[in-house]
Order: structure tokens, then sequence, then C-alpha cells
């Protein structure tokens, strides 16, 4: 049975092919009427696991993935109109996971002001579109989002050409600071400024281009963003070697993937996809190696371990509504964790970001799995 | 070339004010116009478009269901022709007459040169560069030959080829999204230059009709018609656009149960048809008001009944007037899709704006909105150009011969 999550109303099979066949045609004002009508329809049994949301996503046969699309190394559509990128990864990890197939997805490009209203009235099923975690976006008074696995541990830092002089937060006092309006870059910026008792100028901008087009025009000694951001705008300028990131970390900003809350279980699917990729970079299951590490698990019944991860015996999948095999089809379809990591946004790319805190926590940093047991 | 001396010095440099003024603007002129060409011929990297073409024309759609757009293309080219020579075939009073007037002869020569280098510029396969060549001969081969054999069908030629476009339109949205056996590929695919286009024409012909209606009905004597249609086009009015862009994407997903939304390209579509039949309703209104209150009074006691006097009289003469107003509203309407790349569609800046994010292209932006900027140029000089010939057509000092 679909529940709709503001309309409370049911909808039983039928309903909904025909709905989906009527928003495809040009008529849709009728298709208000005809829910209207044929709301209270017989509602079909669903089995234990399957949540609402899968329920949802199952029948659709693709994932509805809410990503910001206009990232460098997160999310943008390459020449051959394929979407790329470390957010469009764990898109293409959760479909390979429900489906086998990282291509059924379908991407919806969300700004930052409508991505949780996209979220909350079931435009997406899946928002992975770096998003910080936070109390007030969890929290059920709040945003009312439930986060998955932290997939990249970002700050929020300064960035000033080297011939500025400015060395510390500090120094700002006084001068003209470029901020993109509405984020919670502007928020942190405005809190840790009060807390030093440092008066500065914001000059807020509505697009992340603008803000740098100012930065780069004069208008500011410094800009702010999340250190990722700010240097991946940096290979873009003229000169990169010109403009320097300040030692100072304003803000813990977790990206993380987000789901609506209540419904658990899809939560539960979405996080343990996640960790799965984790998990693989820490078992050295790469995606070259992933059928390989397979058929040795198969061979071998003493690698209990590796023989659960890997869905070859035990029932996690079952437990989660998803197929057995979901860790091996997620790792063959976008690798490991720290694949997708060098890959987007590491030494693979064009951003070259060091893996900083994103590393293993068994090197020292702070992805880490939760054992699959 | 004496004569072109005299003139020069007697419009640049009449009094010492003019000419140092003239020398200053020149000078500056020259210097802008320096600068840009260093900038675009030796600084720009054209990379960024020549790569990303494909994206910018039809954006994610599927390439092996391209084949359709290009057949849709060489028929919406051949439909030109056909339009353009049999229309030279049918002098009116206010041309020559003839085949090839020296407008006609330009165009080929621009389209020609066009069609060869900017395929060549894109750094195309061989092979996509001959298929431009194609259109460009089919182009100019049919108009040749309509223009040649156009009078033949008299005047039923003329009233055939107005029957081709609609016939074409409905048959182009076929090939675009599927159906009739063709596999349907969703709208959230289409992009780049297709989806502006696509969007545009879809709100252009839908609002022309609505606007029309909103316009009679605020004139209407039943006031409830007359109220409702004020209220319509006041509410519409005094809401941004972007406003009720934003209340169509995300609003709807929560009055209607889950999926039964329609795809989130027709709302944005259906949302600039209404928003533009508000604003055209009233550029209609004004043409209404110029026609002489007379003109519907005679019509009447001739009689002609209501809807006959508003088709064959009043309406004519209002849209002549309106005309001007209303092309002006559909070539901001068509500049407005820009908007839709901000709740998340690819059109054309939607486009752009992945493009520039792409790491391989990161700080091309200058690039990218100058070909952003010629492409909507283009689109908008075109239906200027249109709507200009249609105003010569319908003035009434230049009324097609009897011949």
């Amino acid at each position: 049975m679909i529940r709709h999550p503001f309309t409370g109303l049911q909808q039983c099979g039928v309903v909904r092919k025909l709905g989906m066949a009527l928003r495809r045609s040009l008529l849709w004002p009728l298709t208000a009427l005809l829910a209207a009508q044929l709301a209270g329809c017989a509602s079909d049994s669903g089995s234990g696991v399957q949540s609402q949301k899968m329920a949802t996503i199952n029948g659709r046969g693709k994932l509805v993935c809410g990503v910001d699309g206009k990232l460098p190394g997160f999310s943008f559509v390459g020449p051959d109109g394929a979407y790329t990128g470390l957010d469009v990864d764990v898109c293409k990890a959760m479909a390979a996971a429900l489906f086998g197939d990282p291509g059924k997805v379908e991407y919806r490009d969300l700004n930052s002001s409508e991505r949780f209203a996209a979220l909350a009235s079931g435009e997406v099923d899946l928002l992975s579109r770096n998003t910080t975690m936070t109390l007030s976006r969890d929290a059920p008074g709040g945003n009312g989002l439930s986060f998955g696995p932290t997939t990249f541990y970002d700050g929020q830092g300064v960035m000033t050409p080297v011939t500025s002089g400015i060395r510390t937060l500090k120094d700002l006092a006084g001068k003209p600071i470029c901020v993109e309006s509405g984020t919670t870059t502007e928020l942190n910026l405005a809190d840790r400024m009060r807390e030093l008792d440092v008066a500065y100028t914001p000059l807020k901008f509505q697009t992340g281009d603008q803000t740098y087009a100012a930065y780069l025009g004069g208008r500011c000694i410094a800009v702010t963003s999340d250190r990722s951001q700010l240097a991946a705008k940096r290979t873009s300028f003229p000169s990169p070697d010109q403009h320097v990131l300040l030692p100072d970390v304003m803000s813990k900003e977790p990206l993380t993937p987000a789901t609506v809350n209540g419904d658990p279980a899809w939560a539960d699917a979405v996080r343990w996809t996640v960790y799965g990729l984790m998990q693989a970079e820490e078992l050295g299951i790469t995606k070259a190696n992933v059928a390989e590490k397979l058929a040795e698990a198969k061979a071998n019944p003493n690698q209990a371990d590796l023989r659960r991860f890997l869905g070859v015996e035990g029932d996690f999948g079952r437990q989660l509504g998803l197929p057995s095999d979901f860790v091996v089809k997620s790792v063959a379809a976008v690798g490991n964790y720290g694949e997708i990591f060098d890959r987007n946004v590491g030494p693979g790319s064009k951003l070259k970001l060091d893996r900083g805190v994103n590393r293993q926590w068994t090197d020292g940093g702070l992805i880490y799995s939760p054992p699959f047991r | 070339m004496a004569a072109l001396l005299r003139r020069i010095r007697r419009e640049l440099f009449p009094t010492r004010g003019d000419a140092v003024l003239s020398v200053a603007l020149l000078g500056l002129i020259t210097l802008a116009g320096f600068g840009f060409l260093h900038w675009a011929l030796f600084q720009a990297r054209w990379l960024v478009i020549q790569a990303n073409a494909t994206l910018f024309a039809v954006g994610r759609y599927p390439i092996e269901q391209q084949w359709r757009l290009w057949l849709l293309l060489w028929l919406l080219v051949a439909a030109t022709g056909l339009s353009w020579g049999v229309l030279r075939s049918h002098p009116r009073r206010d041309r020559t007459g003839a085949l090839w007037p020296r407008n006609d002869r330009l165009a080929a020569v621009l389209l020609g040169v066009v069609g060869l280098w900017v395929p060549w510029a894109l750094g195309l396969d061989l092979s996509l560069q001959s298929r431009w060549w194609g259109l460009v001969i089919l182009l100019l081969l049919v108009r040749w030959l309509a223009g040649r054999f156009g009078r033949r069908f008299g005047s039923l030629g003329p009233r055939l080829v107005a029957l081709t476009w609609p016939v074409l339109y409905l048959l182009g949205m076929v090939l675009i999204s599927g159906g009739l056996g063709l596999v349907s590929v969703s709208p959230s695919e289409w992009g780049g230059l297709l989806l502006t286009l696509l969007e545009a024409s879809f709100a252009i012909l839908l609002c022309f009709p609505l606007g029309v209606l909103l316009a009679l009905g605020r004139r209407s004597e039943l006031p409830l018609l007359r109220w409702g249609s004020v209220l319509y086009i006041e509410f519409i009015r005094g809401a941004p656009l972007i406003t009720l862009l934003f209340l169509g994407q995300n609003i709807l997903g929560f009055l209607l149960p889950g999926g039964l939304a329609p795809e989130r390209v027709w709302r944005a579509a259906w949302v600039l048809t209404f928003f533009a039949a508000a604003y055209l309703a009233e550029a209609v209104r004004a043409g209404l008001a110029a026609v002489p209150g007379g003109q519907f009074e005679a019509a009447r006691s001739l009689g002609l009944s209501y809807p006959q006097t508003l088709a064959k009289v009043v309406l004519p003469q209002a849209m002549r007037v309106a005309l001007p107003a209303m092309v002006g509203q559909f070539i901001s309407l068509l500049q407005d899709t820009t908007l839709l790349s901000l709740i998340g569609l690819m059109e054309l800046l939607g486009t752009a704006r992945t493009v520039m994010a792409n790491p391989a292209f990161l700080g091309k932006n200058a690039e990218v909105y100058l070909t952003l900027a010629v492409l909507f140029w283009c689109c908008c000089a075109a239906l200027g150009l249109g709507s200009r010939a249609l105003e010569r057509r319908l003035d009434p000092q230049t009324v097609p011969s009897s011949t």
C-alpha cells in the first residue's frame, strides 16, 4: 500500500500506473480529478521488510536521485551526457544495490533552497547533494531528514590572495569578505567572527559564480566557502598559486546523503549500501577484483566474514530489503569508497584534493564502517 | 567616393566639439573591437564548446535515439525551403515579384557560409559536417524548386504550406518524446537548445489562444467572466515568474498524491504558458480597444453573429495593432526560459552551468556565456524578422494582389 506522506491518500497499482501515464501526457491537469475520484481503492499487500519508499522505487523501476548538477567533482554532466561525480556515484551505487544496474537512476538537479522540499514532497527518493548534516536538518522539528553515513568530511575555509598579507582570521578585521547567501557558510562566518570579536563586511551573492567573480574582481579581500569548493574553484583561476587557503577551519561540514524521515527501512538500505563501499575499501575489494574476491569467497567456506559481506551466505540483503549481493553489485558499479574519492575529487581528478580526514580509520581518518555482522 | 567623404564629414565632424567626440568614440570602439577579437582568436579556449556541442544542442538525449532529431531537422529544413519558395512565387504588391530578390540572395549566401563554417569550426566528425552541408543544400534546393514550380498550384500552394507547420509540430512532438512505435524518451533527458525551443514554442503557441480568450473575457459584459479574467490576469501579473515556477515544481508534489504530478518539464511549460497568457491578454486588450466601436456595430447591423463579428471584423484589426507588443512578449518569453535552469532543468543556461562545473572546463565562463548570447540572439532575431514580415503582410496597404 502506498500512502502519500502529505495528503495521506492511498493508491493502488492501477491508479499509480494511470497516474504515471497521465503525467507523461500533456493532459496532467486532469490527474488531480482522477486522484480524488479513485483515491480510496484497495491496497496491495507488501512484504515484511519492504518500505513504502522502496515499494515506490521498485514499482517505478528506477531511483530518483537529487543532486546539485553544477558542482565540480561532486556532480556535473560530461560531454557524453552522463552524470559524473562523488555525489552521483552514491546514487549509482544505490541503484546498483537495488536493481543491479547503476544506470537506473533519474537525476534531478536541485538548488540549495528547494532540496529539502523536493525530498519531503517525494520528488526525489535520495538526496545526494553535498548537504551538511546538522541537528536542525536531522530533527523531526526541523527539516526532518534522515542522514546516512557521511561521504565527504569538508570544512569551511577562507581563501585570500597571497599578496593580501592576511594570515589568520583576525587579519580580516574591517575587510570585505565574499560569501554565498542562504548557506550554512554565511551563518558560520558570522558566528565565528562574532566569537573572535572581529568586525567585517559580508558581501553576499546568490550564486557561487557571482561570489568568485566578485572575489577575482577585487571587490573583497577574501572569499569563504567549504575548503573543497575553494580548492576546486582555485584550479580555474588565472593563476592558482597566487591564492592561499588560511589554516583556520571554521566549521565541520560532513557532507552526507539524506532520505526523508519516517521510512527507516529505506534509510537503512541507503546507510548500509554506503557503508558497504567503505568496508570494501578496508577489505581491499576494488571494482577490478570484486569478481575474483566473490569467486574466492564462494570457493572457501572458511572465510565466513567475506562470505557474509559479499552475500554468499547469511541474509544481510534480505534484512535490508535488498538483493543478497547488493555489496558486490554496488562495488562492481562504482568501485569502493577510495576509488570513488580518487576518481572524482582526489589525485585521479583535476581537483587533486588530499584524502585528509577522509582517509580510512585504519590510516587515521574518519571513514569508518561499522561491522557487517 | 567624394559623396561618401562629404557625408562622413557632415555627419561625424560638423563642428570641432563633434569631431573630438567622434574621434574619441571611434577610438574606443576600435579598441574594444580589437580587444575582443584578440581574446576570441588567441586567448579563448573554444574546446569547451566543441567538446560539449551535442550537450548544448540536445542535452542528455540518448545517442542511439538522436536520429529522430536529425529526421525532424531534415523535415523542418525542407518545410522552411518549401514555405520560402512558395511565398516568393506568389508576388504581392509590396514586392517586385522577382523569384530571387536581393535579400534572398544575401540570405542564401549567408546560410551557405554559416552552414559550411560552423560545423567545421566546431570540429565535428566529417560525417556530421557533411550532414550540415546536406541540410543547407536541401534548403536551397527545395527553395529553388518551390519557387520555380510553386505557381502551378495557384492559391492552393500557400494554404497547403500553412498546413504543413502544425502537422510538422505534432509530428515533431512524437519524434522527440516517442510513441507510435518509437521508444519513449523521458523529458528529463531533453536539454540544451532542444528544450529551450520546445518550452518556448509550446508556451507561445498555447498562450496565444488563452490570451485572446482572457482579453475577450476582460471586456465581456458578464460580470462573472469579467471578474474571473481580471482576477486571473492581476494575480499572475502580481507574482514574479520565478515564484510561479517554484510553486509549480515544489508545491504540486505536496498537493497531488505521489507519482501523479506531471513531469517537471511539462509543469514548467504550463507555468510559462499561464504566465505569458496573462501578459498577452493585456496586449490583445490594447488591440481590441484600438478598434473603433463603429466597426462592431456596423458588423452586427449587417447581420453577422457575435462570433462572426469577432472572427471576421474585430479580431483581425485588433491583432494587427497588437502584433508588435505580442512579439515583444514572445521574445521575452523565449528569454524567460533561462529561469528554468534555476529549477534544475537542463535548458541552454542549465546546460551551460553544468558544463562550466566540469573540472575539465573550469573557468571557461566567458566562452560559454558568449556562445549562449549568440544562440539566443539568433532565435530572437528570427522571431523579430518573422514578425516584421507578418506586419508587412497584414498591412492593408500591401494586401495580396488578386493574381
